[in-house]
């Protein structure tokens, strides 16, 4: 499954690995930034320069080039709707800044999930200063995506034993069956939530979570951050200069 | 319709990332209840269910199939504020972790889906709540959800440019005008079920509102945000003169020139900005509305 | 004679929606003792076990090592009771099995580098050290319930209760578990429906029926007064009829 391939990647150990991870959030949204205010009517043989930051980083992760660069194509198919729809249009140049700007993103954003395990993503966050409700509701929804996703599967699995799957017409007793199955995994989750919940108490818990891991960012950090930010905007000025 | 990053102009990025830091940060405190952490994993693993839940295909005719996006039934369920963090721990683990939607445009798609559509929803639900039938609240709340999540979505584009040919345009509306039918009718489908399993699953919607007016005040503001967002998009003369008699669209010019001198004039055009300047406006008129909303909703609880 | 660790006198419970589920239970649990629980579905065991260390509290009393369990006396039960969950996937909430070793320590006023070598020292215990940064979903059904014991064991209790352990295990599994059960110093109740994994762990056995204690004795003469065993193939004859019948509640 998906995650467990971007789990496997994040726990290595490489330079960019051990950053900080404020330091690599830091980083990525001056990134993001600079993409996201070059103008659509930049040169379109000029947008691929932006490449070289996360290319460098996946790069200096050791990260495996082709599978990065596949994954992050999960942007394509809404960008092709985009595209065409630039394209009926008649903007041609649009419609590559469309596809271009979002591609580079998402392989920005891959580079740094790809290096940082969700528990030190979410530690980060929470050092930036996000609300740390949210940050365990996200790190309880991470920790029981794959479970709940297996009790889906195996519903489904049932379902189609009993010749529920193919056919391509509507009927409403499939609709009706996808509701009773999906009532059915809610009452499963909440119970699953419960019991959770209960298990917590039963260790002395006491409605705060503590952190074990605490951050110690280094002069490794403080230079991603600078090179992040410098390159980031001399790639957006270099954007718009007079050919 | 989760918007990658690479699309939405920085003044719709600012705009609803302010939009919804604030939302969301005014909705996790309502959502956590008195002991601190102690919902977290509730929500969190409802989240986890929801994802699970967006598995179960249904065929929506023609060889496609559709699935439930789940805020509206998280809303009807969990109560509105835990079901607006439930969607954002959704969105964010989907961006984070799966590239479904961009990291920029979190705060865009979690305006849309979090705030605005499970907000829309459930207001609907509750003033629908007192007729016959709990089907017909539940019908239309969950398709409301989807639509305003459809319109603001699509708005946001256009108003940052994105050109979207009517045609396509109206083709694309037609699909999500099924979609939320079909979300009402599985949503209606799985509160069925769920109160046949267990009536205390199901949040009450026969509870007269408190002020049903105001509501229905803030329902209507919402969704003429949207709409609005929407002819503004289209026709942007009317808040263009608006904004420049309130000053907004000039000091919006140099504070978005200022950081980066050699920045490209031509785009800089008169249309471009004041497009983002009517998207801001409206961005914000629909999100004053979902507070004022939120106020009415949760005063009772909180007292 | 010493003081019972857990002591539980005419113990009811309803359940909101009118159940009864516990209808007078009386119960002693000695020091370093180990007694299984066995029983029909719902008949009250997991019930009973909720209330040990009051996440569940019902009428009558339950006494831990001599604290009546009441709302002041919640956090040091919590601490002197270790319970572990039938679904290991349940108790291992936290991002990686480190943490969540960790997490009781936290509660427990730990500081951080404090409570890491502590966790590490349960986890070698169970034989897990080398899996300490492994995300939880990475591990054998075997694994997780290792897990989670050491989380529990970290909290040092005197009484570990564990509900249903076998459940998500293969043979071998169950064997480990045994043997590490077989290791602990704790006094021990085990709510089984695993005949063999209760005859080989504890002495004496209790049996739940309808939310009452019908039944006590050895493990082999519950498990024979209550047909409460598969008809072997070695035996190659039909379960004799027995007194009480495990009739389902559900």
């Amino acid at each position: 499954m998906h995650h467990v391939v971007l789990e496997r990647w994040s726990r290595g150990t490489s330079i960019i690995h051990r950053r900080d991870p404020r330091a690599k959030i830091i980083a990525l949204v001056a990134f993001l930034a600079a993409v996201a205010t070059t103008p659509d009517s930049c040169a379109p043989f000029r947008l691929p320069a932006y490449a070289a930051l996360p290319l460098a980083a996946i790069l200096a992760a050791r990260l495996p080039l082709g599978g990065v660069a596949a994954r992050a194509a999960v942007v394509l198919p809404f960008c092709g709707v985009f595209v065409v729809f630039s394209l009926v249009a008649g903007e041609t140049q649009r419609a590559a800044a469309l596809l271009e700007k979002s591609y580079l993103s998402a392989l920005a954003a891959l580079a740094v999930a790809a290096t940082t395990p969700v528990a030190r993503f979410l530690a980060g966050l929470e050092a930036l200063g996000a609300p740390r409700f949210l940050l365990w509701v996200i790190q309880f929804l991470h920790r029981y995506l794959f479970v709940t996703s297996e009790q889906a599967q195996h519903m489904r699995q049932a379902a189609a034993s009993r010749g529920a799957g193919g056919g391509f017409r509507f009927r409403s007793w499939r609709l009706r069956a996808a509701s009773s199955a999906i009532a059915v995994l809610f009452a499963r989750s909440y119970r699953r939530a419960e019991a959770t919940y209960r298990a917590m108490l039963s260790r002395g818990f006491q409605g705060r979570i503590q952190l074990l891991y605490e951050l110690s960012p280094d002069w490794g950090d403080a230079l991603l951050v600078v090179l992040g930010i410098a390159v980031s905007i001399g790639l957006r000025v270099a954007m718009v200069l007079p050919a | 319709m989760h918007i990658p990053d690479g699309f939405l102009s920085p003044a719709i990025l600012a705009a609803t990332g302010a939009a919804s830091a604030g939302g969301v940060y005014w909705m996790s405190r309502r959502a956590q209840g008195e002991i601190e952490e102690s919902r977290a994993p509730l929500l969190g693993v409802m989240g986890a269910f929801v994802f699970a839940a967006q598995m179960i295909n249904f065929p929506v005719g023609a060889g496609t199939t559709g699935h439930l996006l789940g805020g509206a039934l998280l809303a009807f369920t969990l109560g509105p504020a835990p079901a607006v963090v439930t969607m954002t721990a959704i969105l964010a683990v989907q961006a984070l972790v799966f590239q479904d939607g961009g990291v920029l445009a979190l705060g865009a798609n979690v305006f849309n889906m979090a705030i605005a559509g499970v907000l829309g929803g459930y207001l609907l639900y509750r003033l629908l709540g007192g007729s016959r039938s709990r089907g017909i609240a539940v019908f239309t709340g969950a398709s409301a959800s989807v639509m305003v999540c459809a319109v603001l979505a699509l708005a946001e584009l256009r108003l940052s440019g994105v050109p979207m040919p009517p045609a396509l345009l109206g083709v694309s509306m037609g699909l999500f005008a099924v979609n939320a039918v079909l979300e009402g009718a599985v949503t209606v489908g799985v509160i069925q079920a769920l109160a046949r399993l267990n009536p205390g699953f199901v949040k009450e919607s026969a509870a007269p509102l408190r002020r049903p007016v105001l509501a229905a005040v803030a329902l209507a503001a919402v969704f003429l945000a949207s709409v609005g967002v929407w002819f503004a998009s289209e026709a942007p003369d009317g808040l263009e003169s608006l904004a420049d008699k309130l000053g907004i669209g000039g000091r919006a010019r140099a504070i978005l020139a200022a950081p980066l001198p050699g920045y490209d004039a031509a785009w800089f055009g008169n249309a471009a900005v004041n497009k983002a300047v009517a998207g801001v406006l409206g961005a914000g008129l629909a999100f004053a509305a979902v507070l004022l909303l939120g106020r009415i909703l949760f005063r009772k609880k909180a007292a | 004679m010493t003081d019972p660790v857990v002591q539980v006198a005419g113990l009811r419970y309803r359940y909101p929606d009118g159940t009864l589920a516990l209808d007078g239970v009386d119960f002693r649990l000695e020091k370093g003792e180990t007694v299984a629980v066995l029983g029909p579905n719902g008949s009250g065991k997991s019930t009973f076990v909720l209330h040990l260390n009051g996440l569940l509290q019902g009428e009558g009393t339950v006494s831990v090592c001599g604290m009546r369990i009441g709302h002041e006396t919640l956090t040091p039960v919590r601490r002197k009771v270790g319970l572990v969950f039938q679904d290991p996937d349940e108790q291992l909430f936290m991002p990686s099995v480190l943490e969540d070793v960790a997490f009781g320590l936290l509660n427990s006023g730990l500081k951080p580098e404090e409570a890491l070598p502590k966790a590490r020292h349960f986890l070698r215990l169970v034989g897990m050290d080398h899996a300490g940064e492994k995300a939880p979903y990475h591990l054998s059904g075997g694994e997780k319930q290792r897990v989670a014991i050491a989380g529990v064991l970290a909290m040092q209790p005197e009484i570990l209760v564990l509900d249903e352990p076998t459940t998500f295990l293969d043979p071998p599994g169950q064997r480990d578990l045994l043997a590490l059960l077989r290791s602990l110093p704790q006094a021990m109740i085990v709510v089984t429906h695993n005949t063999l994994f209760a005859e080989s762990l504890a002495a004496r056995a209790v049996f739940f029926e309808r939310g009452k204690i019908v039944g006590e004795g050895t493990p082999r003469e519950l498990l024979d007064c209550f047909n409460w065993s598969l008809p072997g193939p070695s035996r190659g004859q039909p379960p004799p009829a027995a007194g009480s019948s495990g009739q389902s509640r559900l």
